[in-house]
């Protein structure tokens, strides 16, 4: 089974990853492979199975309303790539 | 120095008979003499711990308790956050990122005494079963050089096997921990869910991501574990319940395996890709097990055949969301044209800084979670994941222990399974029905392949019965001690 390049590239776009000519191709196959073994799932009758959402039972825990220290807004933005004082820099998102 | 166990390291440290900077040099200079064949440092940070074995020598001096791994030089694995040192989980998009803090297992570490001494090779945010994946360099076995150590964490099992560290972290997300201990002839413990915290570790899946111990003794292992281990209001899954002292169940004459009652399921045994020594010597320690006065029964967990895909269709769904932090805004490599918008530099960003198998659990993550795909992918992985689960509750009201092998194989070449990445993921087939379930596992060495590389023998319990799993892998080391070291990375 072959992924259509169309498909590839839909989900490339959704996924927000730029990939070269050779990748998406290479991923029509592979992807279409990964599928194909996967589809034996199917086989399996779940009629009733409550899908699991966690390995270990848990309650939802909330943290008490209290206000703590955070990080230091310096730390915050000291790893940006690009920064204007205390904010993180990213490219116009509005035109006008 | 470089033999002495961890156990043996933090007694002769508390004791002054050595001090903990001689350790950590003698460490440092190891890897300095054989890493650059072997590459399983991606940073050394000699000063910072050397640093750190002054100031636990210096709180001996003050007769202050210096901790339980006093003195014990560890690795970590590059996806352990760690303040002020270089953390990429292995990947470009990551490189140069120097985090302002330290996630909760390392600070553990260190506050229960032991030296950090670096940072560990792995796959690329913790994706694949080979440390081929690694976007730096690839790690060796320190059995064969040209043989893989496992992955994702074979920085953390050839860095303990090769003597360049005492212990290290790994983390496990369908096997990283156990199936390169298995590989490099070391044992690797992956803890139950959500025992040790997640807080300050790069995600790949979150539901089933553990951080665990790598060592050479079952002794150490628990050691470690006893101080990462424990409840973190940090991390929203873990476990909030008191920690054993888990040294107790391994300790000498601690029980032993007489009475335990092992399970050896006939779907591990049954697989094609199984390997005959492999199963040979597996079967040879389920033998001795038996002659040590432990009951062994057959057992079936029959949805085992769907595992590993219901494993990939969930882990690679969580990677694709938690991987959609790495945009270029706030950390890590950026790529952006200048004019280009803003979806253009993620993609841009994204395209340049993730190697190929993140992509490609990217691109199958996204695919299963697209609108219109969930019900048919995944959400019935999770239901097969509760049928693998349950398949462990029915078996574990009959038995104490799971035991099966590790890795269908000893370790393989560099590059035999790069071109498939099928194959590749078969290499973890063993091992990630224990993550589906949440469970503890472990792989402990049980020989010699005839070419000379280690086989694994994994035992998996119920979840929180880390004592009862310590005391079999503890009781077996004793019954057969494996004393081999690495021959290539020699003396």
């Amino acid at each position: 089974m072959k992924l259509p390049r169309e498909e590839i590239d839909a989900i490339a776009h959704l996924a927000r990853l730029a990939l070269t000519d050779d990748e998406a191709d290479a991923l029509c196959g592979e992807l279409g492979a990964i599928l194909a073994h996967v589809a034996a799932l199917s086989e399996v009758d779940t009629t009733g199975v409550e899908p699991m959402t966690h390995a270990v039972p848990m309650d939802l825990r909330l943290r008490a309303d209290e206000v703590e220290p955070s990080l230091p807004a310096e730390l915050a933005v000291g790893a940006a790539p690009d920064r204007d004082g205390d904010y993180f820099r990213v490219p116009k998102v509005i035109d006008g | 120095m470089i033999d002495w166990t961890a156990a043996d390291i933090a007694r002769r440290v508390a004791a002054r008979d050595v001090s903990a900077r001689e350790v950590a040099q003698a460490h440092l200079d190891r890897v300095a003499a054989v890493d650059d064949r072997l590459g399983a440092f991606l940073r050394v940070d000699g000063d910072g711990a050397l640093a750190q074995a002054g100031a636990v020598d210096a709180a001996i001096a003050r007769g202050e308790d210096p901790g339980p791994l006093a003195g014990v030089p560890v690795g970590l694995k590059d996806v352990l956050v760690t303040a002020g040192v270089e953390t990429t989980a292995a990947s470009k998009i990551l490189a140069g990122w120097v985090p302002p803090y330290d996630g909760t297992a390392v600070a553990r570490l260190r506050a229960a005494g032991a030296v950090v001494l670096g940072k560990l090779n792995c796959d690329e945010f913790a994706m694949g079963s080979s440390t081929e994946r690694s976007a730096f360099r690839p790690c060796r076995n320190p059995w064969n050089l040209d043989r893989v150590p496992g992955g994702s964490s074979g920085g953390s099992a050839a860095a303990v096997a090769a003597r360049l560290c005492a212990a290290s972290l790994g983390t496990d997300t369908g096997g990283s921990i156990r199936q390169p201990a298995a590989l490099c002839g070391v044992v690797g413990l992956k803890p139950t869910y959500g025992r040790v915290s997640r807080y300050g570790v790069v995600a790949y899946a979150s539901s089933l991501d553990q951080v665990g111990p790598l060592a050479r003794t079952v002794e150490d292992a628990a050691l470690v574990l006893e101080a990462i281990a424990g409840f973190d209001p940090r991390d929203a899954t873990s476990i909030d319940a008191p920690v054993p002292r888990y040294r107790d169940a391994t300790a000498a004459g601690a029980g032993g395996v007489e009475g335990l009652r092992f399970g050896v399921p006939d779907e591990y045994l049954a697989g094609d890709g199984l390997d005959p020594e492999v199963a040979a010597a597996v079967a040879a320690a389920v033998d001795r097990l038996a002659a040590a006065g432990a009951r062994v029964e057959r057992i079936s967990l029959p949805h085992t055949r769907y595992a590993l895909s219901a494993y990939y269709l969930i882990a690679t769904a969580e990677a694709s969301s938690n991987l959609a932090r790495y945009d270029g805004v706030r950390y890590g490599l950026r790529v952006a044209a200048p004019g280009a918008s803003l979806a253009d530099m993620y993609c841009a960003t994204r395209g340049a800084g993730f190697g190929p198998e993140v992509k490609r659990r990217i691109m199958l993550g996204t695919y299963v979670l697209r609108a219109g795909y969930y019900d048919q992918y995944y959400r019935k992985a999770q239901q097969v994941r509760a049928l693998v689960k349950r398949d462990f509750d029915a078996a574990f009201s009959r038995v104490d222990v799971v035991v099966c092998p590790t890795s269908p194989t000893p370790a393989f070449a560099l590059g035999e399974k790069t071109a498939d990445p099928l194959q590749m993921y078969l290499a973890d087939v063993f091992t990630l029905g224990c993550n589906l379930a949440g469970l503890p596992g472990i792989s402990v060495p049980c020989g010699l392949s005839s070419g000379g590389l280690p086989i694994g023998l994994q035992m998996i319990a119920p979840p929180l019965a880390e004592p009862t799993l310590l005391r079999a892998a503890a009781g077996y080391e004793r019954i057969a001690p494996f004393t081999a070291r690495p021959p290539e990375v020699a003396p």
